[in-house]
C-alpha cells in the first residue's frame, strides 16, 4: 500500500494489495523527427500533429479530435500550415492548410501553428466564424458555459465579433434521446464524437448524422423529428421536426423498429429503441453544449463546483471519477482519465447514480430500539453514539457468553433452514451463541479489513461473510486458491493483450462495463476473439462479435469441462483450441458460484489449456474483501484459517495471542443458525436481504436473531429488525481504498466534509465499548497494520475439485430459470435517479421458440413465470437459447427474481402464459402431461434421438443438452441472431 | 514649485560618494545641532495694533454670525430623506417582462461576476406547467447577501437578460445575518398593472428572443385564461375582487423595510 505518505512502520514484504507497477516505457520500432513552429521533436511514427503539439506544449485548437477515437477531421478547427520534403527532397509548402488531427507526421516536415503562421492564424478564424454561424451563443441557459471548448477557442482562437448578419438555422430543442441524454442540434458543430464514441467504443449506435448540407445534425433516427415521413401515429407531418420536453413522456410512444437504423438497441424502460450504458461519455466528450444530461440539467456553473478525484461504488471495474459538488451536494460524476483502468470512460450507473448516498432515507443519528414493558420489541429511538456503542456492546458481550442450546428448537427445523439458505443437504451443528457477521460486498478495503478483524479479535469467531449473494463452499474454496493473495495476476492490460477471452457466468456489459469497453477495443482494434459461456448471446456478447458456447444454467460446469482437445463438438473444440493460445484468459463471474462444480471446472479448463483466470465480482468491495479476509475461512493476504502458521503470523501482528482456528460459517449457514436461534447475535453490514437467495428465509432469520446490530448508510430492511442501528458513511463521506477485480488497489479521498463515520471508525469504537483495542481508529492506522501484515508466502488453500452437477429432470411447463443483473435495474445505490432509470433496458423474459410455444406464449406475449412462492409476468422475447431454459433480469423493476420466486439461476421454475396463469401457477402445471426430459451441459451428452423430440409444437419437454436444439446445432455465433 | 536647481543630487552622486570620507558632524557634539544661545522665540503673527486687540474677545462670533444666513447643509435622516443621485447604487431588483415573466434565466453570470461572493443562484427548468421566464431555463433560487454585498454593480453588468438591476434603496439594515440574506420573492420588482404573476405560458408564438428584443408589450388573453384557469384566486388577474395584495415584499424584504421605518419613526422629531 502506497497510500499514507506519512506512514513509518516498514512491511513485512510484500504490501497486502500492493499497487500496480508503473507500465514499462513503449519504445516506438520507428521514430519521426520534424519541427512544430521550429522545435524539432521526435515521436514515434504514424503519431498525428496534433499529438506531437500536445506533447511540446504547443495547443492547436480543436474540437473533432480525441486521443482514444478514430481521427476524423470533422470540425476543421486543427488547421496549421504545413511544409514537407517533395519528391525532390526540398521543402515545399502544402498549398492549403492541414487539419493537423488527420496529418501524420513525417521526416522532415516543418508545422507552422497559429503561433508561427499568419496563415493557419487566419484559417482558424475562418473556421472558427462559420462554426459560429448556426451557434445559437445562448451560453447564458447552456450547461456547458464556463467549460466549453467552444466558448473557450472561440475566445483564444476566434474573431472579437461577429460579421453574421442573417438569421441563425435553428431547431427545437432539446430533444429527448433518453431520459437521460438531451440533444440541443442548434448546438452542435458536428464534430461527430458522440458517433464515433457509440460507433467506436461502445458499440452501440444510438444517435448518428443525417441529413446533408445545412440541415445536417445529429440525431436518433425519428421520422417526426427529421420530418421527412408522417407520423404512423396520426398521418400528420410535423413540419420542421418537435420539440420533445425532457420532462414529459411524449415522444415515449414513438417506437421505430427496435432494430431500426439505430443499430443493435434494446428498448428502454419507455419503450424507445435506445438502451446505452455508456450514453454519458457522449455528453461529457461533447465539446459543445449538445447533448447534455437531464440528470445535471441547469443543476450549476463549473465555478460553484468543487471537483474530488474518486472511485465509482457500483462494479468492481474501480473507475477513475471526479466528483462534483456544491455545498456539500453532489450534482454530477464524471469520468477521469486512467489510462490503465477506465481510460476516460464510465458507465452511466458509475456517472448518474450517486443519489443514493444522500438519499431522505439516510441514516445520520445511532439508534437503539426500546423494549416495551412485555420485552417485546418497540420503536427505534435517537441515542447518542456513547448509548448505542454502550447497548450494542452489551448485546455482543452477552451473545458472546451464552453458549447453551437454546430450549424449545424444534427438532430437524435447523436443518431445514440450513439446507434451504445453503442448497446443501447437509446438518450444521454448532455451538449455540457467539456472533454472526455479514459486512456485505461494497465496503472499501480498509472497513472490510475492520469488519475481518472484528470478528476475530473482538467477537471471537470466523463466522464472517461478505457474500450477500448465491454462494457455496466451492467459491470459498475457489477464492481461497485461486483469488486471495493473488493480486494483479490477470489485469486490464493482460486483458488488453489476450488473442481470446473465455467469459463465465460473467456478463460483461451489466456486470462489468469497463471490462467489457475493454474487451472491445481488443475486439475492434486487435481482432481479439470472445467466448461466452451463457444461456443466450446477450447484447453484449455480440457487440463483442463473441461466440457463444450455449449452457443451459447449471450446465456452465459441464460445457466447461467439455472444452478440450477432442471434443465431439466442434465449438468446443474450437475454444479448447483457442485458449491454447498463450496469454488467453479466463473470466468468470461471480454467478458461477451458484453452479455446481463451475468454479472447479473453470480451474480445471485454465490447468488444461494454460489460460490466465480470474474471478470478476460484481461489487466494488468483493475483492477487497477477500484479500482483508472477510470470509469464513480465510484471513487476511489469502491466509488460510486452518493453517497454523498462518493463524500465528496474523496474531502476532494483531497483537492477540490467539485467533479461533476453526472455520467459520458461510453468509446462508449464519443465517440459518440465525434463524435456527443458535447464533446470540448478528452483525449486519450494507447487506440487503433482497440481494441474498432466499430473501423472505434471510428476514425470517434476521427477526429471529435475539441481537441484531445493523451498520448502514440508509434505512433498510434490516433496519426494521436492527436492535441497534450504527449509521455509516457512504463513499462520498469517507475516503479508502477500492481493490478491482484485478486486485489493484484505488484509494480515493472524501470528498464531502461529513461527521459520518465509516465502518472502521464504528468498529473500532465499539470494539472500545466491549473493552478491546481494535487499532483502526483512523485510515493511517490501518494501512500501518495493512503494511506490517503484508502479503503471504506461506500455503496456500487446495483448489476445490468439484465435479458438475447431475443434470437436471425438467418437467413439462416448467424450465429452468436463468438470471444475472442487468447494469440499471432497481437496486437501492440506484434509487433516486429517475432519468438513469428511464434508460434501463425493458425486463423481459427470454425463451427460446420452443420453449415459448411449449409453455403457449408467442413472441412479445405476457408470460408468467411462477413458483410455489409466487409469480412474475413478463413480456416473452423469443431468444436464441437452449430449450427448457427461461432467463429474467434478476431485479429489474417490477421483477425481484429472488424475492417474488424464491428462486435463483438453475432452479426450476413453471411457465405458463399470463392469461393461463389466472388459475394459478401449480394448476396450470399439473394439467400438462408430466413428460420429463433431462437438461445437460456438455455437448457429449447430446444424443440425436433426444433432439428430435424437442422441437417447437412437439412434445413439451424432452432430453436435451445445454445447447439449443432444433435448428441451431452448433455453438450460436453472437451476430445477428437475436431479435429483441 | 520646486526650483530646479535644488532638485535632490542624482543616484550616481550617492554611489559615487559612498567611497569618499563622510561629512563632519556639525560642532557641539550631539547628533542634532543645539540652538543658539540667546536666540528666543520669535512669534510668526504679526504683531496687532490696539483696537484689533480690544474687540479680540468677541471677534470670534462673527463666525457664528455669518454661518447664520447661509444655507444648511444639514440632512435631517431618517426624520427627512434626500433622494439619492439617479444612478446609485442601492438594493437589488430582479425585473419582469411586461407579461409578468420573470427576466432571469439562473444563469449565475452575476455570481460569477461578484468579487464579494454574495450572490447566490441556482437555476431550474421551466416545464410548460411551470414557466417563470422565457425559454427553457429560470432561476429556481437567487440569493444575495447584503453584508457581503459591496455595492459594485458588476453583477447589473453581466446580467445577459438586463433581469438584475440596482434601486436606490439603501436602508438595508436589520437584526439578524440571515435576515440580511434576500431571497428571490425578495428581490423580484413589483407586480405592475397588467402583469400576470409567474408561471404562465410565454406569448403565443415567441420564443426568448422575442421577449428580449421587447416586442412582448402585455399579456395576452391566452395568458389569462390559462391563470384563471389554474389559479382561479390570483391577485394579478384582471376583475380580481379579493382583498389581498396584487403583489407584497418578501419577508426579507418586509423585515427590512419594517426595521427601516422603526428607526425612522424613532428617530423623527
Amino acid at each position: 500500500m502506497t497510500l499514507t505518505p506519512e506512514r513509518t512502520t516498514v512491511a513485512s514484504g510484500t504490501p497486502l494489495v500492493p499497487a500496480a507497477p508503473p507500465a514499462p516505457p513503449v519504445v516506438p520500432e520507428k521514430t519521426v523527427t520534424f519541427q512544430i513552429d521550429g522545435v524539432e521533436t521526435t515521436v514515434p511514427k504514424g503519431t498525428l500533429v496534433i499529438r506531437a503539439a500536445e506533447r511540446l506544449g504547443i495547443q492547436i485548437p480543436r474540437f473533432c479530435d480525441h486521443p482514444l477515437l478514430a481521427p476524423a477531421g470533422a470540425c476543421r478547427q486543427c488547421l496549421v500550415e504545413v511544409w514537407a520534403p517533395g519528391r525532390d527532397g526540398n521543402l515545399a509548402k502544402m498549398p492549403k492548410p492541414q487539419a493537423s488531427c488527420t496529418l501524420e507526421a513525417t521526416d522532415g516536415m516543418q508545422v507552422r501553428t497559429q503561433h508561427t503562421s499568419p496563415e493557419a492564424d487566419k484559417a482558424q478564424h475562418g473556421v472558427m466564424e462559420l462554426l459560429l454561424v448556426n451557434h445559437p451563443l445562448d451560453c447564458p441557459v447552456c450547461d456547458k458555459g464556463g467549460e466549453c471548448p467552444l466558448q473557450n477557442q472561440a475566445m483564444s482562437n476566434g474573431r472579437a465579433t461577429s460579421r453574421f448578419v442573417d438569421v441563425k438555422r435553428t431547431f427545437p430543442k432539446p430533444i429527448a434521446i433518453s431520459t437521460q441524454i438531451l440533444l440541443d442540434r442548434e448546438r452542435c458543430v458536428l464534430c461527430q464524437r458522440c458517433t464515433r464514441f457509440s460507433e467506436e467504443i461502445a458499440g452501440d449506435v444510438f444517435i448518428d448524422l443525417q441529413m446533408r448540407g445545412a440541415r445536417q445534425q445529429i440525431g436518433t433516427f425519428d421520422t417526426r423529428v427529421l420530418d421527412f415521413a408522417p407520423d404512423p401515429g396520426t398521418g400528420d407531418v410535423v413540419p420542421g421536426g418537435e420539440a420533445v420536453p425532457s420532462t414529459t413522456e411524449a415522444d415515449a410512444q414513438a417506437v421505430v423498429s427496435p432494430d431500426g437504423p439505430v443499430g443493435v438497441s434494446l428498448p428502454d424502460a419507455s419503450g424507445r429503441p435506445f438502451s446505452s450504458y455508456f450514453s454519458g461519455n457522449t455528453v461529457q466528450i461533447c465539446p459543445v453544449g449538445a447533448l447534455t444530461s437531464a440528470a445535471y440539467r441547469f443543476r450549476s456553473r463549473p465555478f460553484d463546483l468543487v471537483s474530488t478525484p474518486g472511485i465509482a461504488e457500483h462494479d468492481s471495474s474501480g473507475s477513475a471519477i471526479r466528483v462534483d459538488h456544491r455545498r456539500g451536494v453532489v450534482l454530477r460524476r464524471l469520468a477521469a482519465e486512467d489510462p490503465t483502468v477506465n481510460q476516460e470512460w464510465l458507465t452511466d450507473k458509475d456517472r448518474f447514480a450517486f443519489r443514493w448516498q444522500a438519499a431522505p432515507d439516510r441514516l445520520t443519528v445511532p439508534m437503539v430500539r426500546t423494549r416495551h414493558a412485555d420485552g417485546t420489541r418497540g420503536p427505534l429511538e435517537p441515542v447518542s453514539w456513547t448509548e448505542a456503542l454502550d447497548v450494542a456492546a452489551e448485546g455482543l458481550s452477552a451473545a458472546l457468553a451464552a453458549v447453551e442450546e437454546p430450549e424449545g428448537v424444534e427438532p430437524g427445523l435447523l436443518h431445514r433452514v440450513a439446507s434451504r439458505l445453503t442448497g446443501r443437504d447437509e446438518p450444521v451443528a454448532r455451538p449455540t451463541g457467539g456472533v454472526g457477521l455479514l459486512p456485505g460486498g461494497r465496503l472499501t478495503l480498509e472497513d472490510a479489513y475492520a469488519w475481518a478483524k472484528t470478528a476475530r479479535v473482538v467477537l471471537g469467531t470466523n463466522d464472517v461473510d461478505l457474500r450477500a449473494r448465491p454462494h457455496s463452499a466451492e467459491e470459498a474454496a475457489f477464492l481461497a486458491h485461486a483469488v486471495a493473495g493473488r493480486t494483479l495476476e490477470v489485469t486490464y492490460a493482460d486483458v488488453a493483450a489476450a488473442p481470446v477471452v473465455l467469459l463465465a457466468g460473467l456478463e460483461a456489459e451489466d456486470e462489468g462495463g469497463i471490462l467489457f469497453l475493454r474487451l472491445r477495443e481488443q475486439v475492434t482494434k486487435r481482432r481479439a476473439r470472445v467466448l461466452s459461456v451463457a444461456p443466450w448471446a446477450s447484447r453484449g456478447l455480440q457487440r463483442l462479435d463473441g461466440t457463444l458456447l450455449p449452457a443451459a444454467p447449471g450446465t456452465e460446469a459441464e460445457v466447461l469441462d467439455g472444452i478440450a482437445a477432442g471434443a465431439r463438438h466442434e465449438g468446443l473444440a474450437e475454444a479448447a483450441e483457442l485458449l491454447a493460445q498463450p496469454g488467453a484468459v479466463v473470466l468468470v463471474g461471480e454467478r458461477l458460484a451458484g453452479v455446481r462444480g463451475g468454479l472447479s471446472a473453470a480451474l480445471r479448463l485454465a490447468a488444461r489449456t494454460g489460460a490466465r483466470l480470474a474471478w470478476v465480482p460484481r461489487r466494488a468491495g468483493e475483492r477487497g474483501g477477500v484479500e482483508a479476509g472477510a470470509l469464513p475461512g480465510l484471513l487476511p493476504g489469502g491466509r488460510v484459517v486452518t493453517d497454523a502458521g498462518a493463524r500465528v503470523d496474523v496474531a502476532a501482528a494483531w497483537g492477540v495471542p490467539t485467533l479461533p482456528s476453526t472455520p467459520g460459517r458461510s453468509t446462508g449457514e449464519i443465517l440459518a443458525a440465525a434463524a435456527a436461534g443458535q447464533l446470540g447475535a448478528l452483525l449486519v453490514g450494507g447487506v440487503d436481504p433482497g440481494d441474498l437467495p432466499d430473501p423472505a428465509a434471510a428476514l425470517e432469520a434476521l427477526a429471529a436473531v435475539p441481537f441484531l446490530v445493523s451498520l448502514e448508510v440508509r434505512a433498510s430492511a434490516v433496519t426494521e429488525l436492527a436492535d441497534v442501528v450504527l449509521p455509516v458513511a457512504p463513499p462520498v463521506e469517507k475516503a479508502g481504498t477500492f481493490v478491482t477485480w484485478e486486485g489493484r488497489p484505488r484509494p480515493f479521498p472524501q470528498a464531502l466534509v461529513s461527521t459520518a463515520l465509516p465502518d472502521h471508525r464504528v468498529l473500532h469504537a465499539l470494539a472500545d465499548a466491549m473493552g478491546v483495542d481494535l487499532g483502526l481508529r483512523s485510515l493511517a492506522d490501518v494501512h500501518a497494520e495493512l503494511d506490517v501484515l503484508g502479503g503471504w508466502d506461506g500455503g496456500r488453500a487446495s483448489a476445490p475439485d468439484e465435479r458438475p452437477a447431475e443434470p437436471v429432470t425438467v418437467p413439462a411447463g416448467h424450465a429452468l430459470l436463468a438470471t444475472w443483473h442487468g447494469l440499471l435495474d432497481a437496486g437501492r445505490l440506484q434509487d433516486g435517479d429517475v432519468h438513469l432509470a428511464g434508460t434501463a433496458p425493458r425486463p423481459v423474459a427470454r425463451l427460446s421458440a420452443a420453449t415459448a410455444a411449449a409453455a403457449g406464449v408467442a413472441d412479445g406475449e405476457p408470460l408468467t413465470v411462477s413458483t410455489a412462492a409466487g409469480s412474475l409476468t413478463l413480456p416473452a422475447v423469443v431468444t436464441a437459447m437452449p430449450d427448457h431454459v427461461v432467463w429474467l433480469p434478476t431485479n429489474a423493476p417490477g421483477c425481484p427474481v429472488r424475492a417474488a420466486l424464491r428462486a435463483d439461476a438453475g432452479d426450476l421454475v413453471a411457465l405458463a402464459a399470463a392469461s393461463a396463469a389466472g388459475a394459478g401457477p401449480s394448476a396450470g402445471a399439473a394439467a400438462r402431461p408430466a413428460v420429463t426430459g433431462r437438461v445437460g451441459g456438455d455437448a457429449g451428452l447430446v444424443d440425436g434421438g433426444a433432439d428430435g423430440t424437442s422441437t417447437a409444437g412437439t412434445a413439451p419437454t424432452g432430453r436435451t443438452s445445454g445447447y439449443a436444439t432444433g435448428s441451431t446445432s452448433g455453438p450460436v455465433t453472437g451476430t445477428g441472431e437475436e431479435r429483441a | 514649485m520646486t526650483d530646479p536647481t535644488q532638485r535632490p543630487a542624482p543616484r550616481g552622486d550617492g554611489a559615487r560618494r559612498t567611497g569618499a570620507t563622510p561629512a563632519r558632524r556639525p560642532a557641539g557634539g550631539g547628533e542634532v545641532a543645539r540652538p543658539a544661545e540667546g536666540d528666543g522665540y520669535r512669534s510668526a503673527i504679526p504683531p496687532r495694533g490696539p483696537l484689533a486687540r480690544a474687540l479680540a474677545p468677541v471677534g470670534g462670533f462673527g463666525v457664528t454670525l455669518a454661518n447664520m444666513v447661509k444655507p444648511t447643509v444639514t440632512e435631517q435622516y431618517p426624520s427627512e430623506k434626500v433622494p439619492t443621485k439617479p444612478r446609485y447604487h442601492g438594493r437589488h431588483q430582479l425585473n419582469r417582462y411586461p407579461d409578468g415573466l420573470e427576466k432571469c434565466i439562473g444563469c449565475e453570470l452575476c455570481a460569477w461576476a461578484c468579487p464579494a461572493d454574495a450572490i447566490y443562484v441556482e437555476a431550474g427548468e421551466n416545464t410548460p406547467d411551470a414557466q417563470y421566464s422565457p425559454g427553457e431555463r429560470y432561476g429556481r433560487v437567487y440569493q444575495i447577501n447584503y453584508l457581503r454585498c459591496i455595492f459594485c454593480g458588476l453583477c447589473v453588468e453581466a446580467c445577459p437578460t438586463r433581469a438584475l438591476t440596482m434601486t436606490n434603496e439603501y436602508e438595508l439594515t436589520g437584526p439578524t445575518r440571515a435576515g440580511l440574506i434576500f431571497e428571490k420573492e425578495d428581490l423580484l420588482a413589483p407586480l405592475r398593472d397588467g402583469m400576470l404573476r409567474a408561471p404562465h405560458p410565454m406569448v403565443d408564438g415567441t420564443t426568448d428572443t422575442e421577449y428580449y428584443r421587447g416586442e412582448v408589450t402585455g399579456t395576452t388573453p391566452e395568458q389569462v385564461a390559462w391563470v384563471a384557469e389554474h389559479r382561479p384566486d390570483d391577485p394579478t388577474l384582471p376583475g380580481y375582487t379579493g382583498d389581498e395584495p396584487r403583489w407584497t415584499p418578501g419577508p426579507a424584504a418586509a423585515a427590512v423595510q419594517a426595521t427601516a421605518a422603526a428607526a425612522t419613526k424613532q428617530g423623527s422629531r
